[in-house]
């Protein structure tokens, strides 16, 4: 099995370049026939995702693994790049592959009619790459070129109807809001160079002192993150874009979305932990304001997504909802971290947080898609015109069902089990947080049932007398979902045990990091 | 004093490329802006990498009687602005592409005028 | 890898516990008994007549396509109650992308404020 080891040991590297390969070939393959490009698409993303499986075997069951770019025998870690990959990048690289492979099942029929697919495929790879390559890297620095790459393929995608003035003011606004987070983030990087002349994850963690700059470096890296991920009153963009991108993008926009996520988790558990031990004060700060801004962001995110009219704009809401409820366990795992006595409440909630993040994931994204479905029979995006769609469109209402449930956190489908762990652990630190959290949870269910009573149920209309139910491909990516919700829902106790317990200690406990980083060198 | 003249202008040139973020109303301006920006924080890095009493870290044109490879100046800053630059061409013209379409659509540059999405 | 054991575990939440499958079961079961005890109701309504009609407080009943409800009035008692509060959030989402920025540049500064750095 020598050959086998060989890969793994090179997979780090191949989870990056094979979509990025795959990226610039396309419009070369493209010009042989449009069905060889789609499946050379899928091909590639199967490939990332035979080298993801390879290395999550290996990864949970040796611990962190490195690949050093350039010299091997030198003694300076400063100057290289390296990937590192523990149990948590690994988890984000599976929830990417998994959005990233059934966006590409599901453009295959539903955007056929359109043009310039070439670039569209292009642009897609190249946002996989991107999110992978956030989620994998162990070097700051780089982390921020992954960002920048991340920030162009998406605005790219968000205004590829570029015939709607809709969706390039939507793109605008994205991009303008984001590259100055990017350069703000850039600014902190050089704030560390400066200080500790570094520039990798490990060395970092290793020497930091929170001094002065580190405070500033560290409020950048959480706010501009935070932006980037969503969180009030800085989400405005988030509705705006995830609106008007085409639906078979916006689920890998949200992976995305859900790497920056990551790397606030990656900057505040992995990066500063070393630091707020000596400082117990600070770090309870910043857990307290990330706390309060996620209430903030819970409860704005619903009540605006209650008085939406666009279908895709309030999933976009809700999503932003969603993202409070993550932000909410990383609050309470900065303010336990070092509370001896609170420790099994912030693992607990972190737990839920981790798990929140591919149910997160799943349900929006199976939201995402059945509006996308909708769009594509009805060409209407507008709640007010819709009614009686159960009728022509059996399975897409049932996909909508799974996923309202599941949104909204009723059992027994997965949302309610990572919310439940959210609502036990912040209940013991405040018993108002889980409150305010559990009534958005209602609130949720009702934004839901507003809208599978305004689009599906109703008696039927007349101009919808010919709608038929949406083709096979779209089916199947909706499918793949909805199959992984009801097995999460079901059987969450092996989700947590396999995928999130690795990754929340290795959050918990950065040594492990830092000795696999320096140690290994 | 002189050396904190390069750091006053950083917190400067981000400082005006936000006001004209925040406050101009032209698309083009507020691209004009985050260019400023850009440039302000090359400008961080840039001057990170300046090291008193280093020399430049080419082998061939090393100066007569320098420490190897101790007072060579290690070129991370150099590169990182390098690498930067580069993204930050990208984003420009991106953005630029963007506003001439939204032109077409809205017939406006203003931003106060190109807000379909509210709400 | 996994066992059945494994499947049927239960999750620990610290004080709690959750088990979908002994949930789903115990779901099931009462759906069964509310659909035995639906079989005890009475079946000799007379179909056609004003028994099987719906009774609007008196009204006559329109055509079925005139009764639906448009999404944005499902709710309108709430947000007419919340209406003070849905002015502010309506003013604060303008759409403008310069506001955009300048939020993101308060919370970057409150921020900053409660870390002690300002």
């Amino acid at each position: 099995m020598n050959w086998l080891a060989e890969i793994i040991k090179h997979s780090p590297a191949l989870i990056v370049a094979v979509p990025l390969l795959g990226a610039f070939l396309t419009p070369l393959v493209g010009m042989i026939n449009e069905k060889v490009r789609n499946i050379f698409a899928l091909v590639m993303i199967s490939i990332t995702g035979f080298f993801i499986a390879l290395l999550a075997s290996d990864v949970y069951a040796n611990g962190p693994r490195i690949y050093v770019f350039g010299a091997q025998n030198l003694a300076l870690p400063v100057v290289r790049i390296l990937f590192e990959v523990d149990s948590l990048s690994i988890f984000m690289a599976i929830v990417t592959f998994i959005l990233a492979f059934v966006a590409l099942v599901y453009s295959w029929s539903f955007m056929k009619e359109n043009d310039g697919l070439d670039k569209y495929y292009t642009l897609v790879l190249l946002l996989v790459t991107s999110t992978l390559g956030m989620e994998l890297t162990g070097d700051i620095f780089n982390f921020f070129v992954f960002l920048e790459i991340s920030c162009i393929s998406s605005c790219a995608l968000i205004a590829f109807w570029v015939h709607k003035g809709e969706a390039l003011e939507a793109a605008f606004k994205y991009i303008v809001i984001s590259s100055i987070g990017a350069l703000f983030v850039l600014f902190a990087i050089g704030i560390f160079y400066a200080q500790y002349n570094a520039l990798n994850i490990a060395t970092l963690a290793n020497v930091i002192q929170f001094t002065f700059l580190d405070k500033i470096a560290l409020v950048l890296l959480v706010v501009v993150l935070g932006m980037k991920a969503g969180l009030v009153p800085m989400h405005m963009w988030l509705p705006d874009s995830y609106g008007q991108a085409p639906p078979s993008v916006t689920i890998v926009i949200i992976g995305a979305t859900q790497a920056s996520l990551y790397g606030v988790f990656r900057m505040c558990f992995t990066l500063y932990s070393g630091a707020f031990k000596n400082v117990v004060i600070s770090e309870s700060t910043i857990g307290l304001i990330i706390i309060m801004l996620a209430i903030l962001t819970i409860l704005i995110g619903v009540l605006m997504a209650l008085i939406q009219t666009d279908f895709r704009r309030l999933i976009g809401f809700v999503a932003v909802a969603e993202i409070g409820y993550i932000f909410l366990t990383i609050g309470v795992g900065l303010v336990t971290l070092h509370d001896p006595n609170m420790i099994t409440v912030g693992k607990t909630a972190m737990n839920g947080g981790i798990f929140h993040i591919i149910n997160d994931c799943l349900d929006i994204g199976l939201l995402f898609l059945s509006a996308g479905a909708i769009y594509y029979a009805t060409k209407e995006t507008s709640l007010n015109e819709m009614g009686g769609l159960a009728r022509n469109m059996k399975y897409t209402t049932i996909f909508f069902l799974i996923g309202l449930l599941a949104v909204s956190g009723i059992p027994p489908m997965n949302g309610f089990a990572s919310k439940l762990l959210i609502y036990q652990s912040t209940y013991q630190l405040n018993p108002i947080i889980s409150i305010v959290a559990i009534l958005a949870s209602i609130m949720l269910l009702a934004i839901f049932v507003k809208v599978f009573y305004s689009a599906f149920l109703g008696p039927k209309i007349s101009k919808f007398e010919n709608v038929k139910e949406v083709p096979k491909s779209m089916l199947i990516g909706m499918g793949v979902f909805a199959c992984i919700i009801i097995f999460f829902g079901l059987f969450p106790n092996i989700v947590i045990h396999h995928l999130v317990e690795p990754a929340v200690n290795v959050l918990m406990n950065n040594a492990q990091y830092i000795s696999a980083v320096l140690g290994g060198v | 004093m002189i050396y904190n003249i390069p750091f006053i202008a950083v917190v400067a040139m981000i400082f005006i490329g936000l006001y004209a973020v925040v406050f101009r109303r032209n698309l083009i301006k507020m691209v004009i802006g985050i260019t400023i920006i850009e440039c302000g924080v090359n400008l961080f890095l840039i001057t990170l990498g300046y090291r008193e009493g280093g020399v430049a870290p080419i082998y061939t044109s090393l100066p007569e009687g320098t420490q190897y490879p101790s007072e060579m100046v290690l070129p991370v800053p150099q590169a990182l602005t390098l690498t930067s630059i580069v993204i930050g061409v990208a984003v420009l013209a991106l953005m630029l592409s963007l506003v001439m379409h939204i032109y077409k659509q809205y017939g406006t540059l203003d931003v106060r005028k190109i807000r379909r999405l509210k709400e | 890898m996994l066992s059945l054991e494994s499947l049927l575990e239960t999750l620990k939440t610290g004080n709690g516990f959750w088990n979908p499958v002994v949930w789903v079961v115990a779901t099931a079961i009462i759906f069964l008994l509310i659909y035995i005890l639906r079989g005890f109701g009475k079946k000799d309504y007379k179909k056609e007549t004003g028994q099987t009609q719906a009774f609007l407080s008196g009204n006559p009943e329109y055509e079925k396509e005139l009764m639906h409800v448009k999404s944005s009035n499902v709710y309108w008692g709430f947000t007419e109650t919340l209406k003070s509060v849905y002015d502010v959030l309506k003013k604060m989402h303008n759409g403008n992308a310069s506001d955009y920025v300048l939020w993101f540049l308060i919370i970057m500064a409150v921020v900053f404020i409660f870390m002690g750095l300002i």
